[in-house]
Order: C-alpha cells, then sequence, then structure tokens
C-alpha cells in the first residue's frame, strides 16, 4: 500500500522562531500515527502545513499523493480535520450541527444521524453545542471530522481538558476509527494516550523531530532502570542496601523502592525472603523517553 | 448547492436563536417607530401660549365660531399683572402677551422663538383687520381657507417609518456581516471551512441571502405595525420600488459591516466600529428627523462623511492585523 502522508524536510519561519525546522516523516496508510511533544513544539504548525492550512516555506508535502497547498478542492472530501478548538456554528444543536457539515461534502443527514449515534450522542441531538460538556463536545467534533468518510484522518489533541472516562470513553471510538482502516494522524502531550493508541509516535520539540518509532521501541531504547517497590517494613532499608549493591534504594514510609537494571535478579531475591508485600514493578515509560529527550525544565 | 443552502440555514438559526440580535434589529428599532410614531402623531405645529393682560375686548367680543378658529392656533391664558406676563414671555413660557389701550392692542413678543411670535402677529393683526372690516359695516369681499398641507399628504408616522427600516436594516446588515466575520474567524469556523470542499462563493452567497431575507422580514413587520390603524401609515403607488432600494441598501451596508468585522478581533470591537459609523449616518442622513433645518455644515453630509471615513479608515488601518493571533 501507498504511504498516505509523506513529509519531507518542511520548515516554517515566524520571524526569528523557527516552528518547524526541518521535519521529515512517513505515515502509511492503515497506520495510527502520533505526533508528541510540550507545548510550543511545532506540533500543531507541523499538522496545518500537512493539512494544507499554512504554506511551508521549505520542504515538501504530500497527502494521498497530492500535495496539500494550495487548497485542493478534490483533496479535502478525502481527509477529515479536527482543530484544536472545536469550531461550531454558533446556536445550532448537535444534530443540526453535523448535518451542516455534512451538507458540506455532499453527505446525506441519515448518514449525519448515523454518526452522532457512533459517538454516542443520539440522545443529544436536540441540545445546542454550547451547552455540551467537554466530552460530549470532542465526540461531536470527531464526528463532524469523520461524517464524510475520509481517508485520513487529523485529530489535534482531542482528549486535552477531558476527564478521565471521557478519555477513555474517546479512545475507544478513535480505536474504531483506526480498524476501519483509516489513517489517523494524533497530536497530544499525553504520553500514557499515544503509547496505547499509535503504531508509531514522533516526539517532537522546538521544531524537530527528536525520536521516531514504535512506542515500546522508544522505551526500550531508553533503558531505563525498573522500579521495584514493596510495602514499607517487608524488608529493612539497610539489608536491601547490602543485598542490591548495584541498586538504588529509598524508602519514603509507604514503601520500599528498588530501582534497578536487573530486575530478575531483585525479584526472586524479594520471592526467596518472602518480601513481596505490596509488591509493584513499573518499567520505564514514554513518559519517560519524553522528559530524556525534551527535558524536565518548566515551560509556559 | 447543498453547501449553500447548508450555510444560509446555520446562519438563518444561528441569528433567529440569538436574541440580542433580534432585539436590536428588529424590537429596538419598533421601539423607535411606535415611540415617534405615537409622540408625533398629531403632527403639525405646536400650539403658542399667549397671554391676555387684564381686559381685550377685540379677543373677548369675537363670536364663538371666532373663538374656536383662535383656539386652534393659541393656547390662551389670562392675567392681570402686566410685568407677570411680560416676565412669562422673556421665559420662554408664553410665546406672547397681549393688552389692549382703547382701540390699540399691544403685543409683547421674544425673538427667542421667532416662528411663534411670528404666528401670534399674524393672527393678532388679522383679528385687527377683520375687527375693522367690521366696523366699516362692508360685507367681506375676499375670504381665504386655509389648509394644511402636510395633514393630508405627510403625516409624520409617514416619514418615520421609511427612516426607522431604514436604520434597522443599516444596523442588522452591517452587525450581521461584522459580527459572523469575527465569530466565525473566532471559532476557527473560517479555518474549518477552508479544510471543507466549500466554495468561497457559497460562503459569501449564503451571508447575502441570509442578510437580505433579514431586512426583508424587517420590512414586512414594520409596514405591517405602523399600518395598523393608530399609526395610520398609508403606503402609496410605487411603494414596491423600496424593495430593489432595501437590496440595495443592505448590501451598502452589510460592505460596513465586512469591513467593521475584517478589523475587529472581538464581537465587542466589532459592534463598536460599526455603531461609530451608522449612528451618525442615522442623524446625518434625516432618517429620524427632517434635517433640512439643519446648518448648512450638517446638510452638506458629503465632507462629513468624507471625515468620516478618513477618520475610520485611520482607526482601520491601526487595527488592522493578519490573524487572531
Amino acid at each position: 500500500m501507498p504511504a498516505s502522508i509523506v513529509v519531507n524536510d518542511i520548515r516554517k519561519w515566524y520571524g526569528d522562531t523557527h516552528a518547524v525546522d526541518g521535519v521529515s516523516f512517513t505515515v502509511e496508510s492503515g497506520e495510527f500515527f502520533g505526533i508528541l511533544g510540550p507545548n510550543g513544539a511545532g506540533k500543531t504548525t507541523t499538522l496545518e502545513i500537512i493539512e494544507g492550512l499554512r504554506e511551508p516555506d521549505g520542504g515538501t508535502v504530500s497527502l494521498l499523493g497530492l500535495p496539500p497547498w494550495p487548497r485542493n478542492a478534490k483533496l479535502l472530501p478525502r481527509i477529515g480535520v479536527q482543530l484544536q478548538a472545536t469550531s461550531f456554528f454558533e446556536r445550532l444543536t448537535a444534530r443540526e450541527q453535523i448535518r451542516t457539515f455534512a451538507a458540506l461534502y455532499g453527505t446525506p443527514p441519515a448518514r449525519a444521524d448515523e454518526m452522532l449515534e457512533i459517538v454516542g450522542l443520539a440522545d443529544k441531538a436536540d441540545t445546542r453545542t454550547e451547552q455540551l460538556s467537554g466530552g460530549q463536545t470532542q465526540r461531536l467534533s470527531i464526528a463532524c471530522a469523520l461524517v464524510h468518510g475520509p481517508d485520513v484522518v487529523f485529530l489535534d489533541e482531542p482528549t486535552a481538558a477531558l476527564d478521565p472516562q471521557a478519555r477513555r470513553n474517546l479512545w475507544d471510538l478513535l480505536r474504531g476509527i483506526n480498524a476501519q482502516g483509516r489513517t489517523v494522524v494524533l497530536t497530544t502531550h499525553y504520553m500514557d494516550e499515544a503509547e496505547l493508541l499509535c503504531d508509531r509516535v514522533a516526539v517532537m520539540d522546538a521544531g524537530k523531530i527528536l525520536q521516531l518509532g514504535p512506542p515500546a521501541a522508544l522505551v526500550r531504547e531508553l533503558e531505563a532502570p525498573n522500579r521495584i517497590s514493596v510495602e514499607t517494613g517487608t524488608l529493612p532499608v539497610d539489608e536491601a542496601r547490602t543485598l542490591f549493591p548495584d541498586a538504588e534504594v529509598d524508602d519514603d514510609g509507604v514503601s520500599l523502592t528498588i530501582s534497578t537494571r536487573n530486575p530478575a535478579l531483585v525479584l526472586s531475591t524479594l520471592a526467596e525472603r518472602n518480601a513481596l508485600r505490596g509488591l509493584s514493578v513499573r518499567g520505564a515509560t514514554l513518559e519517560d523517553v519524553f522528559l530524556t529527550l525534551t527535558g524536565r525544565e518548566y515551560r509556559a | 448547492m447543498t453547501s449553500f443552502l447548508a450555510l444560509a440555514r446555520a446562519m438563518l438559526l444561528g441569528y433567529r436563536r440569538d436574541r440580542t440580535a433580534l432585539f436590536f434589529t428588529l424590537l429596538f428599532p419598533l421601539i423607535f417607530l411606535v415611540i415617534f410614531g405615537g409622540l408625533f402623531k398629531s403632527g403639525g405645529i405646536p400650539k403658542s401660549s399667549v397671554v391676555l393682560v387684564g381686559s381685550v375686548p377685540l379677543v373677548e367680543q369675537l363670536p364663538a365660531d371666532g373663538h374656536g378658529q383662535l383656539d386652534q392656533v393659541l393656547k390662551i391664558s389670562r392675567t392681570d399683572d402686566v410685568n407677570a406676563a411680560i416676565a412669562k414671555v422673556r421665559s420662554g413660557d408664553a410665546a406672547a402677551a397681549i393688552e389692549q389701550h382703547g382701540n390699540q392692542l399691544v403685543v409683547h413678543y421674544s425673538q427667542a422663538d421667532a416662528t411663534a411670535a411670528g404666528t401670534v402677529r399674524g393672527v393678532v393683526e388679522s383679528l385687527v383687520q377683520s375687527a375693522n372690516l367690521a366696523a366699516s359695516g362692508q360685507p367681506p369681499r375676499f375670504s381665504v381657507q386655509a389648509e394644511q398641507v402636510e395633514d393630508k399628504a405627510l403625516k409624520p408616522i409617514q416619514y418615520f417609518t421609511p427612516g426607522i427600516l431604514g436604520y434597522a436594516i443599516a444596523i442588522g446588515a452591517t452587525f450581521g456581516a461584522a459580527a459572523t466575520l469575527v465569530t466565525w474567524r473566532q471559532k476557527k469556523i473560517l479555518r474549518r471551512l477552508t479544510l471543507s470542499p466549500v466554495k468561497v462563493p457559497a460562503v459569501i452567497g449564503a451571508r447575502i441571502v441570509v442578510a437580505v431575507g433579514i431586512a426583508l422580514v424587517q420590512m414586512v413587520i414594520f409596514i405591517a405595525i405602523a399600518s395598523l390603524p393608530y399609526f395610520g401609515l398609508k403606503l402609496s403607488h410605487s411603494w414596491w420600488m423600496a424593495i430593489p432600494l432595501i437590496l440595495c441598501g443592505t448590501l451598502a451596508f452589510m460592505s460596513i459591516g465586512l469591513l467593521a468585522g475584517a478589523k475587529a478581533k472581538s464581537t465587542e470591537a466589532a459592534s463598536a466600529i460599526a455603531n461609530l459609523i451608522t449612528i451618525p449616518m442615522a442623524f446625518l442622513s434625516g432618517s429620524f428627523f427632517p434635517i433640512e433645518g439643519a446648518p448648512g455644515w450638517i446638510q452638506g453630509k458629503m465632507g462629513i462623511l468624507l471625515g468620516f471615513a478618513l477618520v475610520l479608515g485611520g482607526i482601520a488601518a491601526w487595527l488592522f492585523r493578519w490573524d487572531d493571533v
């Protein structure tokens, strides 16, 4: 299958700021691709260049084999876009909203109603969008992006500012979209989201891609220590330090935590001593990769 | 075509559910119409009040129908104190004070209200003339029948209805266009639309059709209310020529709104700019009041409007920016 998106060395400057500074990647057809990065990393600008909202100052983009800039009316029905700000017509109900978007693509209203059903908003069809909750608004926004059955879907931080239930709910929806064979490109700054959903992620900062690959591979590459903790008192701290001289041992009064690159040894030793009460083992996450790559300093 | 209809529908629904917009484009001008229409219902010149000092036999001896005619133009009161009467004239509470010394009538008037003073003098002179004629014992050869033309041709409601309707349409078209542009840009709907296959003419066309539709609805409602017997508007020949006029006016004011919307950052700013343009226009154009009596420099609207254009142009250039961020 041909690649859905080929991005080749795109650049965008705003004055002296290099919002996007030489970004290249390829998204295969049917892939779930994530762009990760802190605020101001250039994620949204990258997405906007690929969608054809902005002209790159350098580099080329091929979207479904066509250049997205200048505005290409043949390409637009094949892509679905959910913008960061939920952009709805004012004072319309959910049903009127999605039917209006459907009509813009020549999609029949019945299909719009069906889409409302799929995102679980059938009972909110007659509610004005201003009165929907955050999660409902996002689902409607995604439904509006999908109503015409696009091949490629762009989602810009779809789960920002949602509560945990609404996020999980939305993840199921996004997985379903991808399972239908649509290519999905998503930006987020939630690591768990990227780790769970994406086939591959690009970690971006300061307009550049720092790492690119499947989340699990990125985590493995980090070779970060595993953190094994048991309940405090199960094993005295001094004894732990003597037992595992290579590991870092810490007791905060609730848990005894042993950070080690040799988890097998630690776990078997603890098991021998029957000191596994309250055991938890945590490997590195995408968050560790992210923080290692982008640094921990505070940024606005 | 479907996208054009869908957009027009979305705009119309949004307008119909916007209470503020409904208030300012329909109810607010209607209040003006009701107030002005009710206030100036009788029309014509208000009566001049006149103070008779002491005994004025010339007036008192008039026959009953003569008194009636006099009461149509003058509001007569009496006093015995000359100084009090003159003080009333001086303070503007009365147009004139009249006293009679033997066969001579003395009229004290103030030039402050020249029209009223002139009316009173004319009335008194005609009284004296007819008294002289009556004294000569000759039957009058010539007579005058005065008819106030305005009463039959141009009642105030005939004047206010088109004026205030024009104002309502101007406000509706200007604000509608400005607010749509600003909120659509602010809420990124314009951006979202550029990502759909909708064509630019469909977006603009929908906006125009909605604005024109709203203007025609305003016209129907205004004419219907003004035609109530209480206000008594009468449509004269070729009234339907108002329709093409309304279409042109709507487009012209829409363009002002689009300019305001292009420059303004928020809806509030857009409506402030639209107000800044439309309200002086409403007064200077004479859509509320006849401006024939206004000083020449105001009547020279062209110059004023040019001045506004320059000032607004300056502000617009100062406010201009390419994007929200």
